[in-house]
C-alpha cells in the first residue's frame, strides 16, 4: 500500500505542478494581452482612479487636465478649451472611449509607458505613477485665429510648418464641447452625445482631417506636378490656345471654364485664372498613369501618417479605372467626379510644393515630458515622401505666387510677402448654385514656413471666384497668425529645445 | 519528546499565522478604504484565541500528532476570511461563526473519536448515512437548487451541502470495506499483458461506485461531486489492492460516463464548451471563466495588492472563484503560495498515511488525503481554465460553513491516526 501512496504524492505534485505552469501562463506569459483585451474594462477603470497628464498648446495653454472630483472615479477629465481644441485633444470618456491625442498619447498621458527611474528597492515597490504631460505643436493664437476666421461657417482649416510638419491649426466647425462627452456621469454623457449626434450639422465629424471632399481646382497642382514630371509641360511650353471648352477623346461633352470664359496660355497664365480646359486637356495628354503616380505620390490613396487615430485617406483612382474613359481622367484632371481629398491633404500638398517637393510627416505633437519636467520623447521631423522633384517644385510654386498676385487668390495676399496659393470650387449644387470654396497655399512664398488649406463648405455661389472670396480672407487670417507664431522660433520641434 | 517538540513548533507556527492574517486583515482595509479597521484588536484575540483553543485541545488529546497540518489549515482558513471579509462583509460574519463551529467540531472530533480504529465498527452505518446525505438534496421541500445544481438542503434558517460531510463517511465505509476485501479484490485471476486482472466479478464495487456518480451527476448537476467520489473510490481501490488495472478499467469508465454525459446533458457540454473556448461569448457562457482569467492577468507576478484589485466582477467569487481573487491581488507568488500550502498539506497527509501501521487508518488516511488534495486541484485548476470548471469549494479558504465543518472533522481524523503511529513509533524506540 505504501507504494501507492508515494505515487499518489508524485500524481499530486504533478498535478500541482500543471497547475503552477498555468498560473505562469495566464498571471505572467499571456497577461499582456489579457490585460488589454477589449473586454476588460480593469485598465480603464484604474485610469479613472490615477491622475493623467496635461495636454498643452505650444504656447503653454492647458488644453487637457484631470481634476480631482468625488462620484464614480477619483478624477474627472477637464478641457479648459472647451470646443476650440477638441478635435485634436479628443475626449477622454469612460463611456465613449478616447479619441484624439488622449488616445494616440494614452500610455504616456495615463503613464503605462514612462520609464521609471528606479534609483532604489523602494521606488520599484512603491508603484509610483508617473505620468507625461504632451505638449502639442498647435500654438493657442494661431487655433483661435482659424476658429476666429471661420466663424459659424460648416468647414475646415488645416495649418503646418511646412519644414517640419508640425501641424500649427487643425481646426472645424462646427465642434463640440469635449468635456460634456467626457463626463463621468454616463447619463449625462449619453445625453450629451445624442444631442451631438442628432444634431444636422454633424458636430462629431472631423472636416479637417476625417472627412473627403471633391478638391476643385485646387487639384491642378497635382495635375501641373504630373504634367511637369512627364516632361511634357515646363514652365513655358506648352502654350495652350484660348478656349471656351474641351472635348475629351470618346465623348461628345465639352469640359467648360467656368462662366463660360475663354482661356489658354502657359503653365502660369491657366494656373492664374485657373483654366479648366488647358488642366483637362494636360490630364488626358499626360494620360492616367501618370496621373494617378502624381496623385499618390503627394499621398493620396494612403492615411497620412498624421498622429491622431483615425485619419482619412484621400482618393484618386487606380490608373486602370481611366481605361476607356478618358472623359473622367479629365475631369479628375481638374479635381472632380472620382478625386476625393481632406482638408489635411491638400494642406500636405501645399506643404510638398513649398518644402522643394518633400511632404514632411504630419504631427500634432511636440513633446512629452514626465511629471518631473524631464523630457520621454520628442518628435524629430521626417519626410514622408518626396511629392515631385526640386525644380518641379519651384515652377509649380511660381504659378500658385501668380495665382495670389493676380489671379483667383488675391484675397490671401499679405502686405509685404510673397503668398503662393490656389483656389477650388467644388459645385454641389445648382438652385441655388453652391459649392464648396477651397483655397490651399503657402507662405512666405520666397521662403516658406507656413502651409495653410481652407475648406468652407456649401458657400453660395459658383466658380473659381468663390473659393477666393470666401475661403482666401479665411486662409490670409491664420497665414498671418501662423507667421507670427513662427517668426522668431526656429522650426517648432526637433530644436534646441527651451 | 516527539509530541512535545510538534506541539511546540504547532504554537510557533499558529502564532505566526495569526500575526500574517491579522496583518493582511489590515493591509485589506488600508487597500480598500485606505483607513485601519477598526475591530483590528478584537480580530487579533479573536484569532489567536480560537487558534491556540485549537492547539490546547490538541495537547491534550492528540499530543503526538503532526504539528504543521493545524497551522496550515489555520493559514488557508484564515486568508480566505480576509478575502470574504474584503469581498462581501456580509457573509464575513457567517464565515467567522463557521470557522468557530469548525474549530468546535474539530476539537469535538479529537474528544470523541480517540481511536479512529472504532470507526471501522460503524462502517454500514457510515455508508448509509454517507448515501442519505449525497441523496438528501434531491429530497423535495429541503432539497435547494442554487446556481443549477442540486446540492443543498436547507433545515429551518440552515443551508447545508451535506455532500461535504458524506464524503468523509464515504472515505470512512471505502476504507472499512476495502481492508476486509482487499485480499478478495486484489487477487489476480489471469494477465493481459503485464497488467494481471482481478475475477470480473470484483469490478462490482467498482461499478456501484460509478453508478453513484453517475446518479449525482445526473440528478443533481453536481459535476465536481460526482468526479470527487469516484476519484476517492478509485484512488482508494487502488492503493488497497495494489492493482493498477484497477485504475485503468475506472479510467476507461470514466471516459465512458463523461463521453456518455457530455451527450446527454447540456450542462456538461456547457462546461467543457467554456473550458475549450471562453472567448467566443464572454459577455454570456464564458464570463465568470473570462473575468476569473482577467483577474489572474491583473494579478500578475506581485499581484494588485490587498484591497486594491477588483475581484468583485466575477461571480460567485467568494466561493468557488476565490482563488481568482487570491491570485489577482496577491499576484502569482500569493497564488503559488496557496498552492504550496495545499500540496505542504497533502504531503503531510500522505506521510501520516505511510507512517500508520493498521491497514484502516493506512487507507483512511490515504483516501481523507487524496479527497482533500484532489477537490483542491479540481476548483483552482477549473479556475486556472486548466481542467473544465466544476462548482466545487476551495477547502478551508472558500465561503461556506458545510465545507468547513468538513475539513475541519477531516483535519481531525488525520491528527487522530498520526498522534497513535507516532506515539507506537516512540513506544518502539523506547523499547
Amino acid at each position: 500500500m505504501n507504494r501507492q501512496i508515494r505515487r499518489l504524492g508524485v500524481a499530486m505534485m504533478v498535478l500541482y505542478g500543471a497547475i503552477f505552469v498555468q498560473l505562469n501562463l495566464v498571471q505572467v506569459l499571456r497577461a499582456d494581452d489579457y490585460n488589454a483585451h477589449p473586454a476588460n474594462t480593469r485598465a480603464v477603470v484604474r485610469d479613472f482612479n490615477r491622475p493623467r497628464g496635461v495636454i498643452q498648446s505650444a504656447d503653454g495653454a492647458v488644453l487637457a487636465q484631470s481634476e480631482p472630483t468625488e462620484g464614480r472615479f477619483e478624477y474627472q477629465r477637464v478641457y479648459p478649451e472647451g470646443p476650440l481644441f477638441s478635435q485634436v485633444t479628443g475626449f477622454f470618456s469612460f463611456t465613449f472611449g478616447n479619441d484624439g491625442v488622449e488616445r494616440t498619447y494614452n500610455d504616456h498621458l495615463a503613464g503605462h509607458r514612462i520609464p521609471l527611474r528606479t534609483r532604489n528597492l523602494v521606488d520599484l515597490l512603491l508603484d509610483d505613477v508617473r505620468t507625461a504631460n504632451v505638449t502639442l505643436t498647435i500654438p493657442r493664437s494661431v487655433q483661435e485665429a482659424a476658429a476666429a476666421a471661420l466663424g459659424e461657417r460648416r468647414g475646415a482649416v488645416v495649418a503646418v510648418d511646412t519644414r517640419t510638419g508640425a501641424v500649427l491649426a487643425l481646426y472645424s466647425w462646427p465642434t463640440y464641447d469635449p468635456n460634456v462627452l467626457s463626463n463621468n456621469d454616463q447619463a449625462a454623457a449619453r445625453a450629451a452625445r445624442e444631442l451631438l449626434l442628432a444634431d444636422e450639422n454633424r458636430p462629431l465629424a472631423l472636416r479637417a482631417f476625417r472627412e473627403r471632399y471633391f478638391p476643385g481646382s485646387t487639384f491642378k497642382v497635382v495635375t501641373a506636378a504630373a504634367g511637369i514630371e512627364s516632361g511634357q509641360v515646363s514652365r513655358d511650353q506648352p502654350v495652350y490656345p484660348p478656349a471656351s471648352e474641351y472635348v475629351p477623346p470618346l465623348t461628345t461633352r465639352p469640359i467648360r471654364n467656368y462662366g463660360g470664359g475663354t482661356c489658354g496660355g502657359n503653365l502660369l497664365d491657366i494656373m492664374r485664372v485657373s483654366c479648366n480646359t488647358a488642366f483637362a486637356q494636360m490630364a488626358v495628354d499626360v494620360g492616367a498613369d501618370a496621373m494617378t503616380g502624381a496623385a499618390e505620390a503627394f499621398g493620396f490613396n494612403e492615411r497620412p501618417p498624421l498622429d491622431l487615430p483615425a485619419v482619412a485617406a484621400s482618393r484618386f483612382p487606380d490608373a486602370g479605372f481611366f481605361d476607356q474613359n478618358t472623359p473622367l481622367l479629365a475631369q479628375a484632371g481638374i479635381g472632380q467626379n472620382e478625386v476625393q481629398a481632406t482638408p489635411l491633404q491638400l494642406a500636405l500638398v501645399a506643404a510638398g510644393i513649398a518644402n522643394n517637393g518633400i511632404v514632411m510627416t504630419p504631427h500634432v505633437m511636440a513633446e512629452i515630458r514626465d511629471d518631473q519636467g524631464e523630457l520621454v520623447e520628442r518628435f524629430q521631423p521626417q519626410p514622408w515622401r518626396q511629392a515631385v522633384p526640386p525644380d518641379a517644385a519651384a515652377v509649380i510654386r511660381d504659378s500658385m505666387i501668380e495665382v495670389v498676385a493676380r489671379g483667383t487668390g488675391t484675397g490671401m495676399q499679405l502686405p509685404g510677402m510673397l503668398v503662393a496659393g490656389k483656389t477650388g470650387t467644388a459645385q454641389i449644387g445648382s438652385d441655388p448654385p453652391r459649392s464648396h470654396a477651397w483655397i490651399m497655399g503657402f507662405a512666405p512664398a520666397d521662403a516658406p514656413r507656413v502651409a495653410v488649406a481652407v475648406l468652407v463648405e456649401g458657400a453660395p455661389g459658383v466658380g473659381d471666384i468663390t473659393g477666393g472670396r470666401v475661403a482666401a480672407p479665411i486662409a490670409r487670417a491664420v497665414l498671418e497668425a501662423a507667421l507670427a507664431a513662427t517668426a522668431d522660433a526656429e522650426p517648432a520641434p526637433g530644436g534646441s529645445g527651451q | 519528546m516527539i509530541a512535545a517538540a510538534r506541539r511546540n513548533t504547532e504554537l510557533g507556527l499558529i502564532v505566526l499565522v495569526t500575526i500574517v492574517t491579522t496583518g493582511a486583515y489590515v493591509l485589506a482595509s488600508l487597500g480598500r478604504t485606505a483607513s485601519l479597521p477598526a475591530n483590528v484588536l478584537p480580530f487579533l484575540v479573536a484569532v489567536l484565541a480560537m487558534l491556540v483553543g485549537a492547539h490546547i485541545a490538541t495537547r491534550k488529546l492528540a499530543p503526538a500528532a503532526d504539528g504543521i497540518l493545524l497551522p496550515l489549515a489555520a493559514l488557508l482558513n484564515g486568508l480566505g476570511y480576509v478575502f470574504i471579509a474584503r469581498l462581501n462583509e456580509d457573509l464575513a460574519g457567517l464565515q467567522a461563526t463557521w470557522t468557530l463551529v469548525g474549530i468546535g467540531a474539530f476539537v469535538l472530533t479529537l474528544a470523541i473519536v480517540r481511536d479512529v480504529r472504532v470507526l471501522d465498527r460503524y462502517r454500514y452505518t457510515c455508508m448509509i448515512l454517507g448515501i442519505v446525505l449525497l441523496l438528501l438534496p434531491l429530497l423535495p421541500v429541503i432539497g435547494r437548487e442554487v446556481q443549477g445544481a442540486r446540492i443543498w438542503v436547507r433545515i429551518g434558517p440552515l443551508n447545508f451541502q451535506p455532500g461535504e460531510l458524506a464524503k468523509i463517511l464515504l472515505a470512512v465505509f471505502f476504507a472499512s470495506y476495502l481492508v476486509e476485501k482487499r485480499e478478495l479484490l486484489g487477487r489476480a485471476a489471469r494477465r493481459i499483458g503485464p497488467v494481471a486482472m482481478p475475477e470480473l466479478r470484483h469490478f462490482g464495487p467498482v461499478l456501484l461506485a460509478w453508478g453513484l456518480s453517475l446518479v449525482v451527476m445526473t440528478l443533481q448537476s453536481d459535476l465536481g461531486s460526482s468526479l470527487l467520489f469516484f476519484a476517492l473510490f478509485v484512488v482508494m481501490l487502488w492503493i488497497a489492492t495494489e492493482r493498477a488495472s484497477y485504475l485503468l478499467v475506472s479510467g476507461v469508465l470514466f471516459s465512458a460516463g463523461a463521453y456518455i454525459a457530455w451527450h446527454l446533458f447540456a450542462h456538461v457540454q456547457l462546461r467543457v464548451r467554456i473550458w475549450v473556448d471562453p472567448w467566443s461569448d464572454i459577455a454570456g457562457e464564458g464570463f465568470q471563466v473570462v473575468q476569473s482569467t482577467f483577474a489572474l492577468a491583473w494579478g500578475g507576478v506581485t499581484g494588485a495588492g490587498l484591497g486594491l484589485g477588483d475581484p468583485r466582477r466575477i461571480p460567485i467569487v467568494e466561493t468557488d472563484f476565490i482563488f481568482a481573487a487570491i491570485g489577482e491581488e496577491l499576484g502569482l507568488l500569493g497564488a503559488t503560495a496557496v498552492l504550496v500550502a495545499f500540496l505542504l498539506m497533502v504531503g503531510t497527509g500522505l506521510r501520516i498515511a505511510i507512517a500508520a501501521e493498521n491497514p484502516f487508518e493506512k487507507l483512511l488516511a490515504a483516501g481523507l488525503t487524496g479527497i482533500f488534495g484532489i477537490q483542491a486541484f479540481v476548483i483552482i485548476g477549473g479556475v486556472t481554465r486548466l481542467v473544465p470548471l466544476t462548482g466545487i469549494t476551495l477547502p478551508f479558504v472558500s465561503y461556506g460553513g458545510s465545507s468547513l465543518l468538513a475539513n475541519y472533522i477531516l483535519l481531525a481524523l488525520l491528527l487522530r491516526i498520526s498522534d497513535r503511529s507516532s506515539r507506537r513509533a516512540e513506544v518502539v524506540a523506547a523499547r
